[in-house]
């Protein structure tokens, strides 16, 4: 029984993850502009890190916690420095 | 091995625990994510993919805590890291897009966002001392 309400009800939230990576990658596609394709890519990284951790669960495994970890710290330092580039146009002055 | 095997022993009032946190994390993450696609101007849809990264993320992080802590038998609180990590990342990074983004539109001279505020006097006054 908890077994059957588990799998369910972790094969749905990986589905509803999975559909809004999709929706992230249509507006990052779309733009219309270089702020909007950011947000989409930092919106991207983090829908992604929480599939991640979903997968932890399915498998057991702390494996995917920490490769959820790197994703984020590397979703941070990416979006700031796109952030910066857009601002001044480069990105150590 | 079907998936979810490990989780044989797990007591029913923990996977319903799990469940509910993770369709909470889940939900709200798709939601916002929604309205990062349906809303009209740049500054309105910043505001969407918050929902991910304060709820969803908070969700599936006590999900995933919850999960390991009652079939280990032992509190697993590591995931914490990530909920702390991305409370305080997420206001640096969209506080850092959103004035690049006012930047680039006052730049090009768009009439739909407001002008640079005025220097206030004091200010001005210091400005020239120096």
């Amino acid at each position: 029984m908890s077994h059957t309400i588990l799998f369910w009800s972790v094969t749905i939230a990986q589905f509803l993850l999975a559909a809004a990576m999709g929706l992230a990658v249509f507006r990052m596609f779309r733009g219309p502009r270089a702020q909007d394709r950011v947000l989409a890519l930092d919106t991207l990284y983090v829908n992604s890190m929480l599939l991640l951790m979903v997968f932890g669960i399915r498998s057991g495994e702390v494996v995917y916690f920490e490769a959820s970890l790197v994703i984020g710290m590397l979703g941070f330092v990416a979006t700031v420095a796109l952030a910066k580039f857009l601002m001044r146009g480069e990105v150590i002055e | 091995m079907t998936p979810l095997d490990h989780a044989a022993g797990l007591p029913a009032w923990a996977a319903i625990l799990v469940s509910v946190f993770l369709i909470i994390g889940a939900g709200l993450t798709v939601i916002g994510t929604i309205g990062f696609v349906r809303l009209p101007t740049f500054y309105e849809r910043i505001h969407a993919p918050t929902l991910g990264t304060s709820w969803g993320t908070g969700g599936i992080v006590m999900a995933s805590m919850i999960f390991f802590t009652v079939l280990a038998t032992r509190p697993v609180v590591h995931e914490i890291l990530i909920g702390i990590f991305v409370t305080v990342t997420t206001p640096v990074t969209l506080m850092l897009l959103a004035r690049a983004a006012l930047h680039r539109d006052r730049a090009e001279g768009n009439p739909d966002v407001p002008s640079e505020p005025p220097v206030p006097p004091s200010a001005a006054v210091q400005a020239e001392k120096a």
